[in-house]
């Protein structure tokens, strides 16, 4: 009886750790958002770098968070058969996270300096990334509860991508077609090609998703 | 007691032992072949709830197998329990779940032709029909159950965690009711041929008096659980991996078809109930549960598509039912031959 009740405690806590590992993420696109917002606004403030740290924090915290769950799922010997899905699913998140951060980073080292006429692009294209890594986190989280649920949270990431995808190119064609030095206008394209690369990864890990969605309902 | 006595009980335990190392693979297989049960903590539950059943209520399905043929001399017993352990033996050592229940059925009637005694025809025909019921009523069952879980998991919307706590703790105590089925549908394969020659005087414990039957159905449950610790880790992963991928719930659903048709096959109780309320009975005999088992992975490989199906292997197990009860058949028969004629000892 005893270890039936240590089971349950572990079984819990893991439970809550699986779903805090998505609240990071989902808390990571909501800063990275705002963080963008306000660097197009204000430039790299000091409220920028306040959301930098933020989005830093919550990446070491979700690594921290993988490395426990990864622990117990070996050493409890859990979900045998879908352990590997699951590891594969949480690590890849966590690539996510880091392009976050990296995106972030790369704008508050360069300090690149955007011109007004392309903020409207860079916003539009921020938050069509930010909606593909949102459907992501919900499929992410019905995965584990509903995975019938996947397959419509996952078309939806592949069409926020798509449309980042056109937002970019668009973005990118109004820059070099503008009057800038062709210097400025190869960093403003890095870091369109920087923002639309968290879509590509997030479209990455809901093709995962399909395939472990599909192994569950088998 | 002559000391004989012993000696010709070892084909028996011996059986014991076989049956064990096989059919509890037939009852933690699939928990364990898909990782849900640690062999250990399976080998310790099986053994102690199926010394329990057939200690208990392994009475029950003994009639019937003295009904196919009453064994008269000891060593007659004794070449019968042998040759069905031989056959049973050489199966488990290839890693394949054949069916004791069979091959104490091939050595009755190996028994039977030996002395001349007629066989039964009904109760053979009652039991060789059980041979075919037993693995189409498993998969019938798993199917329906696998179908009511998968529904009732899109609408209760559980954590994965959570199911797989629930699957483990639902696959032991499946396990270990099946494992209690399995002693008392089952011990009679194992030592219900020595018990009309009653071996074993009864023995005072205080006020309690253990019968010789009684004392063979313990001997028996203990021989099996030695089986159980020592070979049966290969047909565990026979049935629980090599037959068609598993998943933890499908695991689960084959544990509780197994558990559901051993109990349909043993309970005088559900019999009872069928007869008062009119309906068709289910005989009382020791059905496979390697047959049941095998039925239910199938039956839940089929709902998948039957693209997971091993043919192959399917193929290999179904041969092995096949040749098994022939098997013993022959080995009884020339066996007894010897004893009678080199040994000069009475086996009818």
């Amino acid at each position: 009886m005893k270890s039936d009740l240590t089971l349950f405690r572990r079984t819990r806590q893991l439970e809550t750790q699986i779903d805090s590992f998505f609240d990071k993420l989902s808390e990571s696109s909501v800063v990275y958002r705002l963080a963008v917002r306000l660097y197009l606004r204000e430039g790299a403030c000091e409220e920028f770098h306040g959301r930098l740290d933020r989005v830093n924090a919550l990446e070491s915290e979700a690594d921290n968070l993988r490395r426990d769950i990864e622990r117990q799922l070996y050493s409890n010997t859990l979900i045998p058969d879908s352990r590997g899905d699951v590891l594969g699913l949480i690590e890849t998140v966590d690539q996510l996270m880091s392009e976050f951060e990296a995106s972030l980073w790369a704008l508050s080292i360069e300090t690149p300096d955007i011109p007004e006429e392309f903020n409207n692009g860079y916003r539009k294209l921020t938050n069509m990334v930010i909606r593909a890594v949102d459907e992501l986190v919900l499929g992410g989280r019905a995965f584990f509860r509903n995975p019938h649920d996947v397959p419509a949270y996952n078309h939806k990431v592949m069409l926020y991508e798509k449309e980042a995808d056109i937002i970019g190119t668009n973005l990118k064609r109004s820059i070099f077609a503008s009057d800038l030095d062709l210097s400025q206008k190869i960093h403003l394209r890095q870091f369109v090609e920087q923002i639309d690369n968290i879509a590509d990864v997030a479209e990455d890990v809901a093709d995962r998703l399909s395939i472990y969605a599909i192994k569950r309902l088998v | 007691m002559d000391p004989l006595v012993l000696i010709f009980l070892t084909s028996g335990l011996f059986l014991g032992g076989a049956r064990g190392a096989n059919d509890a693979a037939n009852v933690f297989g699939t928990a364990v072949g898909t990782k849900m049960v640690r062999f250990r903590t399976a080998a310790i539950i099986c053994s102690v709830f199926v010394i329990l059943g057939a200690v208990i209520s392994g009475a029950g399905t003994s009639d019937t197998l003295g009904r196919l043929g009453a064994i008269s001399a000891l060593p007659g017993a004794f070449m019968t329990a042998l040759s069905a352990a031989l056959a049973v033996y050489a199966m488990t050592k290839s890693g394949l779940p054949v069916s004791t229940s069979q091959a104490i059925v091939g050595a009755i009637i190996g028994w039977n032709l030996f002395s001349g005694s007629p066989t039964h025809t009904g109760t053979l025909t009652k039991i060789l029909s059980t041979w075919i019921i037993c693995p189409v009523l498993s998969a019938v069952i798993a199917i329906i159950l696998f179908k009511a879980l998968r529904i009732a998991s899109r609408r209760f919307s559980i954590h994965m965690i959570v199911v797989d706590a629930y699957t483990r703790i639902a696959l032991i105590i499946a396990g270990a009711l099946g494992a209690y089925s399995l002693g008392a549908n089952n011990i009679a394969n194992v030592v219900g041929v020595f018990i009309p020659v009653q071996p074993l005087p009864p023995m005072q414990l205080g006020i309690v008096e253990i019968s010789s039957t009684q004392q063979l159905f313990l001997l028996g449950g203990l021989a099996i659980a030695l089986g159980v610790f020592t070979y049966s880790r290969r047909v565990m992963m026979t049935v629980g991996d090599s037959l068609g991928r598993l998943s933890a719930t499908a695991a689960l659903v084959a544990v509780i078809s197994h558990s559901i048709v051993l109990f349909m096959f043993a309970s005088r109780g559900l019999e009872a109930w069928l007869a008062g309320n009119g309906l068709p009975t289910i005989p009382l005999v020791p059905v496979s549960s390697s047959q049941a088992v095998v039925g239910a992975v199938v039956g839940i490989s089929i709902l998948q598509g039957a693209a997971g199906i091993r043919w192959l292997v399917l193929a290999k197990i179904v041969a092995g039912w096949v040749a098994t009860p022939i098997a013993a058949g022959v080995i009884c028969f020339v066996g007894l031959f010897f004893l009678q004629n080199v040994f000069g000892l009475v086996v009818v």
